[in-house]
C-alpha cells in the first residue's frame, strides 16, 4: 500500500502543490549542541490532495510543517511550491496554528478583516467578505466578542475564516482540533471537510490522532519517532467523500485502513515512548 | 447591601482618625495644648483651611501649574520611552549594548537631579518637567520593551502567514501589545509623573502645590501644611480616577478578572 516517493520531480506537467525533497532540519541548541528532529524527509502533496501527517508526540510533525511554510528554513534539501523553490515565507499558503493565534486585541470581525489587509482589499469589502466568512463558520451572531470571550472551538473557527478568507491555493494545519473536545473536534472536522470539499485546496494537516487522520484525508504519512524522523509509510484512504466523520469512524474499510497504519505506527510510538527519558535529557540541554 | 457596609466602615476609620486626632489635640492629655497644636495643628482648622483654599481661586492657579508639570512630564516620557523601548526590542545589539547603562540610570534616585535640573532648566515648570520624565521615562521604557519582546510567537507567526509587512505587523501586532503593557503600568507612570512635579516644586520653585506646601512648612504653617497635602491627595484621587477610566476604555478586550468567576 505504500506509495513511491520522491522520484520523478524534473518538470511533471502540473508541479505538485507541496513538494519537500530530502529535506533535513537540525537545530541548534545552546550548549553549541545539536539536534536534528527530521531526515531524509520526502514529500508531494498534488493540488487539492488531503494528506495527513501522523506520528508519536515529538517526532517533528510539526517542524516538517513549519518547513513547507517557509517558518522554518531546511538546514538540507529543498521545498518547492507549484514547482517553485521556496525562500522565505510561503505567501501561497494559509497557515492553522494549534495554540491561540489570534490577536487578543482585536475582534473576531476585525482579526478576520485584517487578513485581507496585506492584499490591499478596501474596507467595505473587506468588512463584507469577513463578516461572510463569519458566518459561513457559524460565528454570525459572534462577529463583536474578542477571542476571550469566545470558546476554543468559536477561536478555532475565527482561525478558519481568518485564514480561507485570503483563498490559499495551500492550507497547512498543525493539531489544530488538538486542544479542543472531542465533541468540538468532530463537528469542526466536519466544518473543515465542508469547506474544503467546496474547492479543494491542497491541505497538510499535521494531528497524532490516527482516526481524525483518516476520517478526514485522502493520504496518511506515518513519521518515525524523533529525533532523526523519516518519513516510514504512505497510505491511500480511499474511503468515499462526501463524509461524516463521526459515522465514517463505524465503516468497515475504515477499520481495516486503521488497523493497516496502525500496525506502523504503534512501532513508532512504542519506539517514542521507551527513547522518552533519552530525548528528554537532549531537550533538557537546550532548555 | 454588601457595599454599603463597606462604605460605612471606610467611613469609620476616617472618622475615627479624626476623633483621636482632635481629641488629643483640644484636650491637655499629652501636655499643653497650645503646644500639641503646634506641632499637630487640629482636623477642624485643617479642614477649615482646605474649605477656604478650595472655595478661593489662588489654589486653582497652583494646580494648574502642577497638571501642566505632570502632564508634560508624562506625555514626553511616555513618547520617548515609547520610541526608546521600540527600537530598542527591535534591535538586539542596541538592547546590549545600553543595557548596563539603562540599569545604571535607573538605580540612580532621581531626587538628587533635582538640584541639577534646577541649574539646567530654571526654577520654572521645565526643571520639575525633567524630574517627571526621568521617573515616567524608565517604567514605559521598560513595559514597552518587554511588551514588543514578549508578543506570542504564535500571533507574531500567525500575522506573518496572513502576510503583513512589517508596517502592518507594527500597526497590528507589535504596538497593540506594547500599549497593553504600558497601560498595565498607566497608574504608577501617572503618579511618578506627579511625584517628579511636586518634588521638584518642593525642593525650587514659585508655583505649584509642592511650593504651596513648601512655603507653609517654612513659617511653621503646620496647618497650611496638612491642607497643603488634603489638596494633594483629593488631586491624586482625580487624576487616578481618570487613569482607571481611560484604562477601562483602552483595555476592552483584556478579560476582566470578575468575567471569570461568578
Amino acid at each position: 500500500m505504500a506509495q513511491p516517493q520522491g522520484g520523478a520531480r524534473a518538470q511533471a506537467p502540473a508541479a505538485a502543490a507541496v513538494d519537500l525533497a530530502g529535506i533535513d532540519i537540525t537545530f541548534h541548541i545552546e550548549g553549541g549542541q545539536r539536534y536534528k528532529a527530521v531526515t531524509g524527509i520526502d514529500l508531494t502533496v498534488s493540488a487539492g490532495e488531503f494528506v495527513s501527517v501522523v506520528g508519536p508526540t515529538g517526532c517533528g510533525k510539526s517542524t516538517l510543517l513549519n518547513a513547507a511554510a517557509g517558518l522554518l528554513a531546511p538546514s538540507a534539501g529543498r521545498v518547492s511550491i507549484f514547482g517553485e523553490t521556496l525562500a522565505g515565507l510561503n505567501r501561497r499558503a494559509g497557515y492553522l496554528f494549534q495554540q491561540d493565534a489570534l490577536m487578543p486585541w482585536k475582534t473576531a470581525l476585525e482579526n478576520v478583516k485584517v487578513a485581507l489587509e496585506p492584499m490591499g482589499v478596501a474596507d467595505a469589502e473587506a468588512d463584507r467578505q469577513a463578516r461572510d466568512w463569519l458566518a459561513r463558520v457559524g460565528l454570525r451572531a459572534f462577529v463583536d466578542r474578542y477571542p476571550h470571550m469566545l470558546s476554543g472551538g468559536q477561536r478555532k473557527r475565527v482561525s478558519l475564516a481568518q485564514m480561507l478568507i485570503r483563498n490559499p491555493e495551500i492550507l497547512l494545519m498543525d493539531e489544530p482540533f488538538g486542544p479542543l473536545d472531542a465533541q468540538t473536534r468532530q463537528i469542526m472536522g466536519n466544518l473543515l471537510l465542508d469547506l474544503w470539499s467546496k474547492d479543494r485546496k491542497a491541505l497538510i494537516f499535521v494531528t497524532h490522532d490516527l482516526e481524525e487522520a483518516i476520517s478526514l484525508s485522502d493520504r496518511v504519512v506515518v513519521m518515525s519517532a524523533g529525533p532523526a524522523a523519516g518519513i516510514v509509510a504512505d497510505y491511500r484512504v480511499s474511503l468515499p467523500r462526501p463524509r461524516d466523520i463521526a459515522e465514517i469512524r463505524l465503516d468497515r474499510a475504515f477499520h481495516e485502513i486503521h488497523r493497516d497504519i496502525w500496525a506502523s505506527l504503534r512501532v513508532e510510538v512504542q519506539k517514542a515512548y521507551a527513547m522518552g527519558e533519552g530525548r528528554e535529557l537532549v531537550e533538557g540541554a537546550g532548555a | 447591601m454588601k457595599r454599603a457596609r463597606l462604605l460605612f466602615l471606610q467611613a469609620m476609620v476616617m472618622v475615627v482618625a479624626l476623633l483621636i486626632w482632635h481629641v488629643v489635640t483640644a484636650y491637655p492629655l499629652l501636655g499643653d495644648v497650645k503646644t500639641i497644636q503646634f506641632f499637630f495643628s487640629t482636623p477642624a482648622a485643617v479642614i477649615g483651611r482646605t474649605w477656604t483654599q478650595l472655595t478661593g481661586t489662588e489654589i486653582y492657579y497652583h494646580l494648574g501649574i502642577t497638571l501642566t508639570e505632570t502632564v508634560l512630564a508624562f506625555v514626553i516620557g511616555s513618547a520617548a520611552g515609547i520610541f526608546f523601548g521600540f527600537t530598542f526590542a527591535r534591535q538586539e545589539l542596541l538592547a546590549a549594548v545600553f543595557d548596563p547603562y539603562i540599569k545604571a540610570a535607573n538605580a540612580l534616585p532621581r531626587v538628587v537631579l533635582a538640584p541639577i535640573f534646577a541649574l539646567w532648566f530654571g526654577l520654572g515648570i521645565w526643571s520639575k518637567v525633567a524630574l517627571g520624565f526621568t521617573l515616567v521615562f524608565f517604567i514605559v521604557f521598560f513595559n514597552v520593551y518587554q511588551g514588543v519582546r514578549e508578543v506570542s510567537p504564535t500571533v507574531l507567526a500567525n500575522a506573518r502567514m496572513l502576510g503583513m509587512n512589517e508596517r502592518q505587523l507594527f500597526r497590528h501586532v507589535y504596538w497593540p501589545s506594547a500599549l497593553t503593557w504600558m497601560f498595565s503600568s498607566l497608574h504608577t507612570s501617572v503618579g511618578f509623573a506627579l511625584v517628579g512635579a511636586v518634588v521638584g516644586e518642593y525642593l525650587g520653585s514659585s508655583a505649584g502645590l509642592g511650593y504651596k506646601i513648601h512655603e507653609a512648612e517654612s513659617v511653621f504653617d503646620v496647618t497650611g501644611v496638612f491642607s497643603g497635602m488634603v489638596i494633594l491627595m483629593i488631586f491624586v484621587i482625580a487624576i487616578d480616577s481618570l487613569v482607571t477610566l481611560i484604562e477601562k476604555r483602552l483595555l476592552v478586550w483584556k478579560p476582566q478578572q470578575n468575567a471569570r468567576t461568578v
